[in-house]
């Protein structure tokens, strides 16, 4: 369930040319051709002294902010190896992204329509632009906008993986065993409001709090808050674990840098299930002008990848008039006794996982 | 010796009273906070309003029962022994008693009798059963300020101010002189608020109508109606004052206080309360494939 889901993240990093004109003409001024593409993608450096301050002096990101996209994390098969495209090739991108991404379309059949009957009305359709740079991944490095190859895993966690590919199997036929194997998202514990912040299909907001020596992230996802201090105090203590781990912020000039440490080492908690006991993960916050935050983060773990690597989201400021709103999960999950409720009764009717869902 | 130690003291003690009897006169002419406990107070400023920032816990039992109650020995106490047992603590409410209708008294009751019995296997039927605290759901307002956990405030000089409760990590979101009327109902309600001098005033409204005030089965309507005072009344505390309106369930409108008290611990912080996986097993536990193997 957690590749489902991750998969439909990646699916719903698609596109929707309407919401970023500043950056789009960043974009066309200052066309970014290579790995440093990070930099001066989304509106570039920001111009000295114009930057909003806080009264306390600090760089000023308060707001509501929204980070959906249609380009994807990692760049498509089939794309030109350009990180960046032309006006005209960034035009058919996007187009083919959105095509996919709709579920408003009537293609593919009866079967087809019922798994869309989630509609558009449901999802942000700020997902269906790419970002206005132009970029045809939100990796910015390696220069392949790929995430590295994998290591070889330890034999444990080999059988740690496979348990849960088995759990995601029996989800996906309608037969999972118990809550508890079910995803973190679906289970309503953490869903995107864990670092690394990447575009889903709904709730891509951010609101930005600060107060002197603090940052606070409320992720529009579920109702939890990252609250950040700032004023070097080290980590917890090494035995208190978190699902979203534990934030440490400073600022480096205008950007502000947050380490993330203290995960849970539940399978799934970290992204792409990396070791938390070697994960780390750098986020950079940067105001590049009125409209837009440069988020850039960087992860590392010589357990699960190659290399580090580092991707680059732009988020748009939203209309003060178009608040957020609470995003209750746990408290009305009638989904996940529909499922356990409808696998107790497929069992008595002797139904078993298919094997090609087993051959994950 | 003696004699002289005495006529100190006597000096002493008429100090304390005439004292004594500034603080009760002033407090009733009206120049201490509004609870008139408390010399008055200058909170620091921040962007030009009294600074709230802080992480604040209320001390009083009030999540067991807003109202007087005695020490119990909780639920389970064959398994939960003084682990279970309930605190005693006197009530937070005005007056002491809460002013319910008739048919609500009985409701409460029958609340408490099923505070721990839960069904979800029917949508319809969802929230009929049990305390919400129990399963884990958001608590609410006024609840969250009195758990047994943590808040944090973040005030910053923007149009809106975070609370952060540790309690299922929930939050809410203070809109300042907000003008906008809520799209839906919430669990934790549309909170617009203003300031009064050097007390944030919050009215809540568009409350989901599934919450409870405590352990006790004391609940509400959809049409509760909540405005909350935080006064600051020296650095290290401030009051709480919340005003409750139902005319669904209560014959008058009737109010809550007690004490926020600021944590002072070096590098005090939130931590997670995430309390899902606590209740995944009473919620969900009759539709696993095997019964659980008991783990204790």
């Amino acid at each position: 369930m957690r590749r489902r889901f991750m998969s439909a993240v990646a699916a719903a990093c698609v596109a929707a040319a309407v919401s970023f004109p500043a950056l789009a003409d960043q974009a066309r001024t200052t066309p970014a051709r290579n790995a440093g593409v990070s930099r001066q993608a989304a509106g570039g450096r920001p111009a000295a002294g114009s930057m909003p301050r806080t009264p306390w002096g600090d760089p000023d990101l308060q707001g509501v902010w929204n980070d959906a996209t249609s380009t994807p994390l990692a760049r498509p098969g089939g794309v030109s190896d350009k990180q960046v495209l032309t006006d005209e090739e960034a035009e058919e991108f996007q187009r083919n992204l959105a095509h996919n991404l709709t579920r408003d379309r009537r293609d593919g059949g009866p079967e087809v329509d019922v798994n869309r009957a989630y509609n558009e009305h449901w999802m942000d359709a700020r997902r269906l632009a790419i970002t206005s740079d132009h970029r045809t991944s939100l990796i910015v490095d390696p220069p392949d906008g790929r995430i590295p190859p994998l290591v070889p895993l330890s034999p444990e966690r080999q059988r740690a993986r496979a348990a849960r590919a088995d759990a995601a199997a029996r989800f996906a036929a309608g037969l999972p065993d118990n809550p508890e194997e079910m995803s973190l998202p679906v289970r309503c514990i953490i869903r995107t409001d864990s670092p690394p912040y990447l575009p889903t299909i709904y709730n891509n907001d951010f609101q930005i709090f600060q107060s002197p020596g603090y940052v606070a992230i409320a992720p529009e996802m579920i109702h939890s808050a990252r609250i950040i201090p700032l004023d070097g105090r080290p980590h917890i203590g090494p035995t208190l674990h978190q699902w979203l781990g534990d934030s440490r912020g400073r600022w480096d000039g205008n950007t502000l840098v947050v380490e993330t440490a203290n995960f849970r080492t539940d399978e799934g908690v970290i992204f792409q299930d990396a070791d938390p006991a070697t994960y780390r993960i750098t986020e950079r916050f940067t105001r590049v002008d009125a409209r837009t935050i440069r988020y850039e983060f960087t992860v590392e773990d010589p357990h699960t990848w190659t290399r580090p690597w580092t991707a680059m989201i732009p988020w748009t400021r939203i209309d003060p008039g178009e608040q957020m709103y609470e995003y209750a999960c746990h408290e009305d999950n009638y989904d996940i006794v529909h499922l356990l409720q409808g696998a107790r009764i497929r069992e008595r009717k002797g139904e078993t996982v298919p094997k090609r869902n087993r051959e994950r | 010796m003696r004699r002289r130690f005495r006529r100190a003291l006597i000096p002493a003690g008429s100090a304390a009273a005439v004292a004594l009897l500034w603080l009760v006169a002033s407090a009733r002419a009206g120049q201490a906070p509004s609870t008139g406990r408390f010399p008055a107070y200058k909170a620091p400023r921040l962007a030009g309003h009294a600074d709230l920032n802080g992480v604040w816990q209320a001390l009083v039992t009030a999540n067991w029962n807003i109202q007087d109650h005695e020490a119990q020995p909780g639920p389970h106490p064959e398994i939960m022994g003084a682990y279970g047992g309930e605190p005693p603590g006197q009530s937070v409410v005005e007056g002491g008693e809460i002013p319910y209708q008739p048919w609500a008294l009985a409701k409460r009751k029958e609340n408490f009798e099923k505070r721990m019995m839960v069904d979800v296997t029917d949508d319809k039927r969802w929230h009929d059963l049990g305390d919400p605290e129990l399963k884990c759901y958001m608590p609410g307002v006024p609840r969250a300020a009195y758990m047994p956990f943590p808040f944090q405030i973040v005030q910053g000089s923007g149009d809106y101010i975070l609370i952060a409760y540790e309690f299922t990590s929930t939050t809410r979101v203070i809109r300042m002189n907000g003008k906008a009327d809520a799209p839906a109902d919430s669990w934790m309600g549309w909170s617009r608020g203003r300031w009064d001098g050097d007390t944030l005033v919050v009215d809540v409204t568009d409350s989901r109508e599934q919450t409870w005030f405590d352990r006790a089965g004391d609940f509400h309507s959809d049409a509760l109606h909540v405005v909350e005072r935080y006064t600051p009344v020296s650095p290290y505390h401030m009051m709480y004052e919340a005003t409750i309106e139902d005319p669904k369930v209560f014959t008058r409108p009737w109010k809550i206080s007690f004490p926020l008290y600021r944590r002072m611990e070096q590098n005090v912080q939130l931590l997670e309360f995430k309390c899902v996986p606590f209740t995944e097993e009473l919620l969900f536990g009759r539709l696993r494939k095997q019964p659980r193997q008991a783990s204790r």
